[in-house]
């Protein structure tokens, strides 16, 4: 038996990460109730920064760690770096504590039954909980894992150590405690239903290739041309597994329910870092392992694309509650990231990485002035709500507009370039009619993307605004990064343009 | 070329002056309006000295050029430069800026309000000056739909009560068509990525392109249903009236007055230099399109009992004649398409603003059977309204009708029974303003117009120049000819065509 080869080094940013959690879970059973959130924002705020530190110091290595496990490669560093980002920012947002005049976002224990004395006498006592921070820390190593990971196995470990915070922390709402329990278990059930889609996938794929190695499936595609009917079927489920982590149609019921549900900063948290995990890991399933079976799923991909941004784009014009519009603006937007993926090549990833880049900063934005909007009963997430806050508060109604702008694809907002990557990435494999269906989605989209615009700066103000809670620093300067991000990737986005063209592909 | 960026200074001096619009007290809301008028007016100054310069004998297809990369990784250039079409359209936009200030000076009251609605006509008017110096494809894509913002608040914050329904149903038009053209453009930039190993988006390159027939069919499409909805043709016209009549006059006068040049001036820039197999293929539908819309914006304007969409139709009907002037391919009626873009430029600017300093006489009302007997209350507004219906008639003497000769004489020597049935339009234009005319001015005074003042100092300040430019125009259109017509003649070159033998007399007998 030799010992596995590990170097340490290049996984540190992981290493950092999990250590972290686990300290946090210690200080959560040991330190006194005050001292906890000091010790956690240090170790949060510290941990993702060291990680990020230790990424940028070990950018330069390109190869396979951990026995070919894991995948350091251009990619790989970039999608961890923008995770890492992601969730500095939404760490900020989730940190905030002056805007609900009761303490946190979050629920002072999420397991007093809703409406319970039990749940009364905690709020009163003024209680507020620090359990999500080792909770937000798993969730992120899971997704620096799964944009890694180059095995079937770690890849499924790293989905369900992403995802398992995440369905409890989705249940930690303060605020509407049924709406959120209703969504965490929603998520849950329906997260562990695709989890098993993908387990069995990979006993398929296992049963034809020999192997859960990326590149050894891909050999093993390439050795039995032909024989391909139980690999399809596994590479079908596998991909099912995916798309209903990014909220694909026809797998996206859920995202409505959880959006709305979950406590703003955590849905900011997951609809940006998610996406991008969720996005990293299905390119390189697709391009390293399957790449040889492209003519497969590339027409299926077309149409799921196709199908997403139509449907996400139609069912948002309904909405009258602007998390579930959102969420479907969401579901809408993971279909333009899937004409990058479904083009299979390397122009496609670099378009996929850039809308990942430029969709995640947006919606931290939007979700950072939704924890703002509020009223007497929490956020004030109707549409109609939203009335006149162009007038009552200019700053914030911009701030929110040129979110809006960006998801329309108007030019001069990041969202513009992002769109002009993907359709140049797809017209250049000539998926003329992909375009076009996405041409007309972002039509239908910008109807309801503008109609906030409307609500926000062409209505008075109701008889009962909802006034725009000030923040603390944490949220203000989420919201200024998100703003600037927004416009300047928009203005001058050739420094990512090269940053990710230069990640080069992925390694197998 | 110059050492000095004149088209980016030109550029950027509104956009700075809306920045210090926004600095301002709020209170002050003099001030704000003085400081916007100063800032439009140095842009004016700015064109005035910046068009003296310009050498209408030059050989170089662009001038005041300025060429700098900007998004590299896909061959973006930040690139401006004018041709002589360019020049007149960019000296049609910032003449007609101040006007609108001076013009709206009353439209919006409180201070806030006041700083918006400024600001966001200086910030239009850098984005018109920019979309018509773009000599970058992306640049002017940029420039087209950015340009769509401040209209839609300007629609939609200032308008009349059905504006927020007006505003969106722009957008979404506009929208439409830009994404089509979006597209277009990508497919564009693949094509030339094919042909030049390295993909570019630069006017120059993206003229000289081989493309074949059936991809240029298709990208044609992509960009001319945007400048059809942006000009707007018939079919695609619907937005307008209801633009027109939920806008103040100001916004509609810069909406269509120049916004909506944009989209024959995108035809004549980029639909026939790059994809000349597929103008000449898809002439005959523009040119029925154009006399449809002459024929049917005429009519439909006829029988408007609302004097903004009046304006809206018959705006429609000259789109027509300025499409129809560049599809039948003539030297003579591509330059009169270019002088129709000024004179209609003028007499939208008169008519509108006219008709806003009436109605804001009469409690806002636009429709036409409020008014009456303005002239005998009011002689010198009436004055000035007759002036401007005679100019949309294009009445000989008054720049529209140099522009409408010339494309008649154009389309004349081509398809005969075309030019026929669009002669049928000017007459059908002299129905539509004699009566609106005859309505509103002539007859027994209206209890709404009763007692109302005749126009002040500065309402006829701002009407002055339009008159006297399209007096100017009409009468002497020769400069401006000379600085159109090289820009036209290097059109035909690229597209390949020569005029056809004129069985009447030359061009020139309206010179």
């Amino acid at each position: 038996m030799v010992a596995p080869q590990i170097d340490y080094l290049a996984i540190l940013p992981m290493i950092i990460i999990a250590a972290a959690a686990v300290l946090g879970v210690i200080v959560e059973t040991f330190a006194g109730r005050g001292a906890r959130r000091p010790i956690q924002l240090t170790l949060v705020f510290g941990s993702v920064a060291a990680a990020f530190g230790a990424l940028v110091w070990q950018s330069g290595t390109r190869s396979l760690e951990v026995e070919g496990a894991l995948a350091i490669d251009g990619p790989g560093v970039l999608l961890m770096g923008l995770i890492l980002i992601v969730a500095f920012v939404a760490a900020m947002l989730l940190a905030e504590r002056q805007l609900d005049p009761a303490g946190d976002a979050f629920a002072p224990r999420a397991s007093a039954l809703p409406g319970s004395a039990d749940e009364r006498e905690l709020t009163s006592r003024g209680y507020l909980q620090t359990e999500v921070w080792p909770l937000f820390l798993f969730a992120v190593l899971g997704m620096l894992l799964f944009v890694t990971s180059t095995n079937l196995l770690i890849m499924f470990v790293s989905l369900e150590v992403m995802s398992l915070p995440l369905y409890l922390l989705a249940g930690m709402a303060r605020r509407r405690r049924l709406l959120s329990q209703e969504a965490a278990l929603k998520y849950f059930i329906l997260g562990a239903f695709s989890s098993a889609f993908f387990l069995f996938g990979a006993a398929l794929v296992y049963g034809f290739a020999g192997t859960i190695d990326f590149g050894g499936i891909a050999d093993a595609l390439a050795a039995k041309p032909g024989e391909t009917s139980l690999i399809v079927i596994g590479l079908a489920m596998l991909v099912v597994g995916l798309l209903f982590k990014v909220g694909a149609v026809p797998f996206h019921q859920w995202v409505p329910d959880v959006y709305q549900g979950s406590p703003a900063p955590v849905t900011a948290f997951m609809a940006a870092a998610v996406k991008i995990a969720a996005f990293g890991a299905m390119l390189r399933l697709l391009y390293v392992a399957f790449g040889g079976l492209r003519w497969d799923w590339e027409p299926l991909l077309w149409i799921i694309a196709g199908l997403t941004m139509l449907v996400g784009s139609i069912v948002a014009i309904a909405q009258t509650d602007i998390k579930r519009m959102i969420a479907y603006s969401s579901v809408a937007q993971a279909g333009f990231i899937l004409i990058g993926v479904s083009t299979a090549t390397a122009e496609g990833l670099w378009a996929s990485i850039f809308y990942l880049v430029a969709y995640s900063f947006t919606t931290l934005g939007i979700f950072a002035v939704i924890t703002m909007v509020r009223d007497s009963g929490g956020e004030a997430t109707r549409i109609d709500q939203w009335a006149g806050l162009g007038r009552t508060n200019p700053v914030i109604a911009t701030a929110f507009a040129i979110f809006m702008l960006a998801l329309a694809g108007i030019p001069l907002t990041s969202g513009f370039i992002a769109k002009f990557v993907v359709f140049e990435a797809a017209l250049a494999v000539d998926a003329v009619a992909l375009v076009i269906v996405g041409v007309l989605a972002s039509v239908i989209a910008a109807f309801f993307y503008m109609r906030i615009v409307v609500v926000m700066f062409f209505r008075d103000p109701g008889d009962s605004p909802p006034s725009v809670a000030v923040p603390s620093g944490f949220t203000t300067l989420a919201l200024s990064i998100s703003v600037a991000v927004t416009v300047i990737l928009g203005i001058l986005p050739q420094p990512v343009l090269d940053l990710i063209e230069r990640a080069g592909v992925f390694l197998r | 070329m110059t050492t000095i960026p004149w088209l980016t200074i030109l550029g950027v001096v509104p956009l700075i002056g809306a920045l210090v619009l926004l600095v301002l007290p709020r209170d002050n809301v003099r001030l704000i309006k003085q400081a916007a008028l100063v800032c439009s007016l140095a842009a004016l100054v700015l064109t005035v000295v910046m068009g003296l310069q310009f050498d209408a004998d030059s050989t170089a297809a662009f001038q005041f050029v300025e060429n700098y990369p900007w998004i590299p990784a896909f061959g973006i250039s930040y690139a401006v430069g004018v041709d002589g079409i360019g020049l007149v359209l960019v000296a049609l936009a910032t003449t007609l800026v101040p006007v609108t200030i001076l013009a709206g000076w009353n439209d919006v009251d409180d201070g806030r309000s006041v700083k918006g609605y400024f600001a966001l006509i200086l910030v239009l008017e850098t984005l018109m000056i920019g979309v018509f110096a773009a000599t970058d494809v992306f640049l002017f894509y940029v420039f087209f739909e950015v340009m769509l913002i401040p209209v839609y608040f300007l629609i939609g914050r200032f308008g009349g009560p059905n504006r927020s329904y007006a505003a969106v149903k722009f957008l979404v038009y506009s929208l439409v068509g830009g994404l089509l053209m979006l597209a277009a453009l990508i497919g564009l930039y693949v094509v030339s990525a094919q042909q030049l190993g390295q993909g570019t988006f630069d006017f120059a390159a993206l003229v000289g392109l081989d493309i074949d027939p059936t991809t240029q069919k298709i990208l044609f499409l992509g960009f001319f249903i945007a400048f059809a909805i942006k000009a707007p043709l018939w079919p695609f016209h619907t937005w307008l009236p209801d633009a027109a009549k939920e806008s103040t006059p100001a916004t509609a006068v810069l909406l269509i007055g120049v916004l909506d040049k944009v989209g024959t001036f995108g035809m004549i820039r980029y639909l026939l230099p790059i994809f000349p197999a597929a103008s000449e293929f898809y002439a005959p539908l523009v040119i029925a399109m154009a006399v449809i819309g002459i024929i049917y914006g005429a009519l439909v304007a006829l029988g408007q009992t609302d004097m903004k969409r009046l304006f809206a139709y018959s705006s429609m009907s000259h789109f027509g004649f300025i499409a129809l002037g560049i599809f039948v391919f003539t030297t003579w009626s591509m330059s009169g398409s270019t002088i129709y873009m000024l004179g209609h430029g003028l007499s939208t600017a008169a008519l509108f603003l006219v008709a806003g300093f009436l109605m804001q006489r009469a409690g806002g009302s636009s429709a036409i059977a409020t008014y009456g007997g303005v002239s005998k209350v009011a002689p010198i507004l009436a004055g000035f309204m007759l002036f401007a219906t005679m100019s949309a008639v294009a009445l000989p003497g008054l720049a529209s009708f140099v522009g409408e000769f010339l494309v008649l004489l154009g389309t004349f020597a081509r398809y005969v029974v075309v030019g026929v049935i669009a002669t049928l339009g000017i007459v059908l234009a002299a129905a539509y303003a004699l009566r609106l005319y005859q309505k509103v001015a002539t007859g027994p005074t209206s209890p709404h117009v009763e007692g109302i003042s005749d126009l002040g100092g500065r309402e006829v300040t701002s009407l002055v120049p339009v008159v006297l430019l399209t007096l100017v125009l009409g009468v002497f259109p020769g400069p401006v000819l000379e600085v159109v017509n090289p820009a036209v003649d290097r059109v035909m070159d690229t597209i390949g065509m020569t005029d056809p033998q004129p069985a009447l007399a030359p061009a020139g007998g309206d010179q």
